[in-house]
């Protein structure tokens, strides 16, 4: 009961903090989930991350799913997603009752111009931490190439670079095995 | 129809069928914008607006705000209130169902070379992925790209203030590596203020 309790606190903190939808939780995630709690590895985070994207719904629920069913199966999953929706579901329901003009205030501009630059600082070092994790060799920088060159230059869904992914690594861990096997 | 009903039905359908984060359920919106009279294309920019600039992730601020407009206009804020929660239940439920089948599957197959090479080749386009999310989120943050476009002048490129921010910030969590986010986002929100960024 006490994990479930914690499992929605930490989402609810995650979700209340994670401003600019998906990606701009993996900072939020990594500290509260990976270094804090510990409740699972770098590596996981990012298979969830990459599933996420070729799952429909929210990709931030459903990484919040994920983590939840890890740790204390279907209940931890509803826990942990109940969490992470609550923040929102609460600050829209002000906004939408009480303040609707509320970006038509300069303070409130101001602010969420200065969230912006932290974000990005944030995200650049989730990038940091996730490269020296995940992108070990070769074959790893030309999947980062190809993956950052066609979400900067193309329109195409991401879930085409998640599927291609998928195939290359199948490939080249075909491919690489059997030079292995070779050289035994 | 009735409206709480229809809310619930059209978010089930966009929690099924939105594939890829938050903005994969603008089609979806208008389409329901286009069907029923309890949502207005002329407040959806706003709506938007407001969902990718308050905490939380944007498809489920755009479903309670959506929810809590159609219920406002059926039965007031009380009704309001209820729509913006059945919205967001309803459009979590499919994913919540499929993510827990999936984790499934992943525990079945946890050994499987298959599964393991394929995440082989997943981490470092997922990594490239959010450094992509990464660039839009700096370009948006820190540069002006509209003002240069009409200047063609270099030196109107770069949002001063914000890229001065920029560097400190990011200086400060390469120092304090264990820093908590929320102790990056505050203040940079107080900076924000003071210097009318």
């Amino acid at each position: 009961m006490k994990v479930l309790f914690q499992l929605f606190l930490t989402f609810a903190r995650i979700g209340g903090f994670t401003f600019g939808g998906g990606y701009a939780m993996l900072p939020m995630i990594q500290s509260e989930i990976v270094e804090r709690k510990k409740w699972a590895t770098e590596e996981e985070i990012m298979n969830y991350y990459a599933v996420s994207q070729c799952t429909p719904g929210v990709i931030a629920v459903n990484t919040a799913t994920f983590v939840g069913y890890k740790l204390r199966g279907g209940v931890g999953a509803v826990a942990a997603t109940v969490g992470v929706v609550t923040p929102s579901v609460i600050i829209i329901l002000i906004i939408a009752a009480f303040i609707r003009n509320f970006l038509e205030y300069d303070a409130v501009r101001y602010a969420l111009n200065g969230i912006n630059v932290a974000v990005a600082v944030l995200v650049l070092n989730a990038v940091i931490n996730l490269w020296k994790k995940g992108v070990k060799n070769i074959f790893g920088y030309i999947m980062f190439a190809i993956a950052l060159a066609f979400s900067i230059f193309t329109d195409w869904s991401p879930i085409f670079v998640v599927i291609g992914a998928i195939l290359f690594g199948i490939v080249y861990g075909v491919y690489s095995g059997r030079k292995a096997g070779k050289g035994k | 129809m009735n409206v709480f009903l229809a809310l619930m039905l059209e978010f089930f359908k966009i929690g099924l069928f939105a594939i890829g984060g938050g903005l994969a359920t603008l089609p979806f919106l208008y389409e329901i914008a286009n069907k029923y009279d309890w949502l207005d294309v002329s407040v959806m920019s706003d709506m938007i607006a407001v969902s990718e600039s308050t905490p939380g992730p944007i498809g489920v601020n755009m479903a309670t705000y959506c929810g809590y407009n159609a219920g406002f206009s059926e039965a007031g804020v009380a009704g309001g209130i209820a729509g913006g929660i059945l919205s967001t239940f309803a459009l979590v439920l499919p994913s919540v169902i499929i993510v827990i089948i999936v984790s499934k599957v992943l525990e079945r197959f946890k050994n499987s070379t298959l599964v393991d090479n394929a995440f082989k080749g997943l981490r470092p386009a997922v990594c490239g992925l959010i450094a992509a999310a990464c660039y839009d989120v700096f370009k948006s943050a820190c540069l002006e790209t509209e003002l240069f476009k009409e200047s063609d002048n270099l030196s109107k490129l770069f949002d001063i203030k914000a890229l001065i921010l920029f560097v400190i910030l990011f200086l400060l969590t390469r120092k304090f590596k264990k820093i908590h986010p929320i102790f990056i986002i505050i203040p940079a929100a107080i900076v924000g203020i003071l210097f009318k960024m």
